[in-house]
C-alpha cells in the first residue's frame, strides 16, 4: 500500500489512508467537520493536496476508500471499470490529471472517450486539488446529451424542470403552478412533481393530470412524480401513464439501503419502465437526485468524505443511462454545507465530476431558511452553472417551494439565465413555445406572449368551467 | 367556458399558495414580488436566530416549569453540530427528577423558537385537558433542543413515554410551525423510526390547536396500549404524511 505523505518545509505531513487523505484534501465544509474528518489545520488541507497531484490516477485501481467485499457500489466500480479508456490518462497523476483537462488540446470528445475509464475516486481527486473556474472551464467542454419527448444537454441549450409541488398534492393546485410555469418557458426538461403523499393512488392521480395536460396543449416534454422506485413499479403494473423512474441514489451499499434501494432493484426498475416505450425521440428514462451528505445523513459513510460519497453516487447512476442527473445541492441543511460559499462549491463539484463520469447533471440550485444563504448566492451559483453548460436547473413558482418549504430557483431565474448567456431552450420545446405564440425562433419569450394559454378540458380543471 | 377563452391567471391564482403569476419585466420579477420575497425570507430568518424566551411560560401553562439546555451552547454551533443538540447540558441533568410519570412534555426551541412563542403554551393547555387521570412530569422547556433531545430528558424523567413540541425548519409560508414527536420508553440512542409525528401545528393555516391534541392524545393511548411508538404503530390513520426530512 503506498504511504501517503508530503514533506514540505521540513514537516512531514501523513495521511493514515487514501480516505483520509481525500477527506483532508477537500474544501472545507461543515459536513466533513461533523463527520471528524476534515483537515486539522488549512495547513495540513493544502498539504493533502500536494500529496494528492502526486499520486498516480492508477493508485484508485489498487486501493479502494471502501472495500470490495463490503460494498456493491464499489464492486460495481471495481468490475465496470474500462481498462481502454483508462489508458489515455493511465500515466498520469491526479495533478498532471488537471493539467490534462484543462489543456486547450483535450476537448471533450477527448475527455468523454476517457470517460468509462474514470472511476468517482478519481474524479474526486482532481477536483479537490481544482478551483472554481477550473471547475467551470473543464466542465464546459463536455456535453451530455439525452432524450425522450425533448433532447436535453445540447450546446447552447437550457433546459428546466418545471416543479409545481403543492402541500396536499391538491391536482387543481398543481394544474395552476403547471399553467404558470409553461407559460414563463419552463418543463422542457421534465414536468416533476414531489409528491406530499407517497400513497400510490396520489401518485396515479398526479400522473394522469400532467399526461392529460401534456397530450391537451401537445407539449414535447416528459411528466414524473418523484417517489420510490418501488412505488413506480406498481404504477407501471397498473397502467398509469409513467414516462420516467425517479430515485435518490447514494454512494454506498448502505445509504442506498436507507433509501430501501439497491442496484437488482434499480436495473429492475430500469427495464420495466424502458419497456413502455414511450419515448418519442429518445428512451432515456432515468431520473436520479443526489446530494453531498445523504451517507453521513444515513450514519452510512465509512469514514469518507462527502463529496467522493457524491461521487460514487454518479458511478450508481451512469450504469442506468439516465435523462436526468440532479444535485439536490443545498436542500440537505448547514451541517453539510453551511453557508452560499459551501453550497456553491459543492454545486460546482458535482456539476463537473457529473459530467466527467458521463452524466446529465442538472442543479438544484438551493438553500434552507437555517443555511448562511439567501437568493443573491443563488444568482451567483446559478450564473457560474450556466456558464459552466449546465444542462437544466429548476423552475419553482417564485422560487419558494410551497411543499418541501425550501427556496430553488424560479421560472424567471431560469429566463434570466437563457437571456444574459443566450441559451435556448430543448429545440423541441422551442418549437412548440413558438407554435403556442409564446416564443420567438430562437426561444426567447416574446413580450406579447399571451397572459394564459388556450382553455382545453383538462378533467382536473373541469370545476373551473363556467 | 367557451372553447378558446384562456384561463385567467388570476383564477389559477386562487387555486395555490404558490407564488405564481407574479408578472414580469422582461425575465425580472416586479419589484413588489421581489420584495414580498425577501419580507417572508427576513421573517423566516428571524425565526431561525430567534431567541427563546422563557418568562411567563410557567404562568401561560398554570404548571411547574424546568429549564434546561442541549450542549450546543450557541446558535451557530446548534446549526453545525446537530449530535451535540441532541445532548443534555450535564449541569441541567441533575435538576431533573426521576418522576415514574406515564409522560414527559417537553417543549423545545428546534429551528424556530417564534413556533414556540406563538403556540406552545396553547396546545399544552389542549393537551392538559385530554389528559385527565394521566400523571405527567413536570413540563420541561429546553433550548437549543434538537428532537431526540427529549430522549435523555424522558430518561431522567422516568417517564414512560416522551412528548416532544419543538420549532420546525421555518419555511417562507410557515415560519412558525409546530412539530410533535411521540417516543416510547425515551432513551439515548433511539431511532427516528421508533418515533410517530405530528407536523405544521400552526393555526390558522395549519392544523390547530384541538385537532393536534386530539390526534397526539390518541397516538399517546395508542403508544401505552401497544407499549411502543414508531413504525409499528402504524400511525397512518392518526397522523397523516411524514414532515420533510431535515430536523
Amino acid at each position: 500500500m503506498p504511504a501517503y505523505q508530503v514533506d514540505l518545509a521540513g514537516t512531514r505531513f501523513a495521511f493514515a489512508s487514501l480516505r483520509a487523505l481525500l477527506a483532508a484534501a477537500t474544501p472545507l465544509r461543515s459536513g466533513d467537520a461533523l463527520a471528524g474528518i476534515a483537515a486539522e489545520s488549512a495547513e495540513q488541507r493544502v498539504a493533502a493536496r500536494y500529496a494528492l497531484a502526486d499520486l498516480p490516477l492508477a493508485t484508485f485501481l489498487e486501493d479502494f476508500v471502501i472495500p470490495y467485499e463490503a460494498d456493491e457500489i464499489s464492486r460495481l466500480i471495481v468490475d465496470g471499470h474500462d481498462a481502454p479508456a483508462f489508458a489515455a490518462v493511465a500515466h498520469l497523476t491526479v495533478g498532471g490529471f488537471r493539467e490534462w483537462l484543462l489543456d486547450p488540446a483535450t476537448d471533450g470528445a477527448a475527455i468523454a472517450a476517457a470517460s468509462p475509464g474514470i472511476t468517482p475516486e478519481m474524479a474526486a481527486a482532481v477536483s479537490k486539488l481544482m478551483r472554481n473556474q477550473d471547475l467551470i472551464a473543464a466542465a464546459r467542454k463536455i456535453r451530455i446529451v439525452t432524450a425522450f419527448r425533448s433532447t436535453i444537454g445540447l450546446p447552447g441549450r437550457l433546459s428546466v424542470r418545471l416543479q409545481p409541488n403543492h402541500p396536499t398534492d391538491d391536482p387543481a393546485g398543481i394544474a395552476a403552478s403547471t399553467l404558470d410555469g409553461l407559460l414563463l418557458g419552463s418543463g422542457d426538461a421534465v414536468i416533476g412533481i414531489n409528491p406530499a403523499s407517497d400513497e400510490i393512488a396520489t401518485a396515479a392521480t398526479l400522473l394522469t393530470l400532467l399526461d392529460e395536460l401534456r397530450q391537451a396543449y401537445e407539449i414535447p416534454t416528459q411528466s414524473c412524480v418523484l417517489g420510490h422506485v418501488t412505488g413506480t413499479i406498481e404504477l407501471i403494473r397498473r397502467g398509469a401513464p409513467v414516462d420516467l423512474c425517479f430515485q435518490s441514489i447514494a454512494g454506498t451499499e448502505a445509504a442506498n439501503r436507507g433509501f430501501g434501494i439497491d442496484l437488482a432493484l434499480l436495473g429492475e426498475a430500469h427495464a420495466a419502465t424502458q419497456a413502455l416505450g414511450r419515448g418519442t425521440v429518445g428512451s432515456d428514462v432515468m431520473y436520479f437526485e443526489t446530494g453531498q451528505g445523504s451517507a453521513l445523513s444515513a450514519d452510512a459513510h465509512h469514514g469518507v468524505d462527502q463529496q467522493t460519497l457524491e461521487c460514487r453516487a454518479y458511478a450508481v447512476a451512469r450504469a442506468f443511462r439516465p435523462l436526468l442527473v440532479n444535485s439536490v445541492v443545498g436542500f440537505i441543511g448547514p451541517e453539510y454545507l453551511y453557508d452560499g460559499k459551501q453550497i456553491l462549491r459543492a454545486a460546482l463539484e458535482d456539476h463537473f465530476c457529473g459530467k466527467l463520469l458521463g452524466l446529465p447533471m442538472g442543479l438544484d440550485i438551493c438553500y434552507t431558511n437555517h443555511a448562511e444563504a439567501d437568493q443573491d448566492d443563488m444568482d451567483g451559483i446559478l450564473t457560474l452553472l450556466g456558464v459552466a453548460g449546465v444542462n437544466f436547473v429548476m423552475g419553482v413558482p417564485g422560487a419558494d417551494d410551497i411543499m418541501l418549504n425550501y427556496q430553488s430557483t424560479s421560472f424567471h431565474d431560469a429566463l434570466y439565465l437563457r437571456e444574459t448567456l443566450g441559451l435556448r431552450p430543448a429545440p423541441e420545446f422551442e418549437a412548440w413555445m413558438q407554435r403556442m405564440g409564446l416564443g420567438d425562433e430562437r426561444g426567447r419569450l416574446l413580450e406579447s406572449a399571451p397572459a394564459a394559454l388556450p382553455w382545453r378540458h383538462i378533467p382536473a380543471l373541469a370545476h373551473l368551467d363556467g | 367556458m367557451a372553447e378558446e377563452t384562456p384561463i385567467p391567471l388570476d383564477r389559477l391564482r386562487g387555486l395555490t399558495q404558490a407564488r405564481i403569476a407574479l408578472g414580469r419585466v422582461g425575465q425580472a420579477l416586479p419589484t413588489g414580488a421581489m420584495l414580498d420575497f425577501q419580507l417572508a425570507h427576513a421573517r423566516a430568518r428571524d425565526a431561525v436566530s430567534a431567541e427563546l424566551r422563557t418568562d411567563g411560560f410557567a404562568e401561560a401553562i398554570g404548571r411547574e416549569v424546568i429549564q434546561v439546555a442541549s450542549q450546543a451552547g450557541d446558535p451557530v454551533t446548534y446549526l453545525r453540530r446537530p449530535d451535540l443538540g441532541r445532548r443534555l447540558d450535564p449541569a441541567d441533568a441533575g435538576r431533573l427528577p426521576r418522576t415514574g410519570a406515564d409522560a414527559a412534555l417537553i417543549v423545545g426551541d428546534g429551528l424556530s423558537a417564534t413556533a414556540v412563542h406563538h403556540h406552545a403554551a396553547s396546545l399544552l393547555l389542549a393537551l392538559f385537558e385530554r389528559l385527565e387521570g394521566w400523571s405527567l412530569a413536570p413540563v420541561v422547556l429546553a433550548r437549543h433542543a434538537r428532537v431526540a433531545l427529549g430522549d435523555e430528558i424522558g430518561a431522567a424523567l422516568g417517564a414512560r413515554m416522551a412528548l416532544v413540541l419543538i420549532g420546525e425548519r421555518p419555511g417562507l409560508s410557515a415560519p412558525d410551525s409546530l412539530g410533535a414527536y411521540l417516543t416510547w420508553a425515551p432513551r439515548r440512542g433511539r431511532l427516528d423510526s421508533e418515533r410517530n409525528c405530528l407536523s405544521n401545528i400552526r393555526p390558522p393555516h395549519g392544523l390547530g390547536y384541538a385537532a393536534a391534541a386530539d390526534r397526539i392524545v390518541a397516538l399517546m393511548r395508542e403508544a401505552q396500549r401497544l407499549e411502543l411508538t414508531g413504525v409499528k404503530l402504524n400511525s397512518d390513520a392518526l397522523t397523516g404524511p411524514e414532515p420533510p426530512p431535515t430536523r
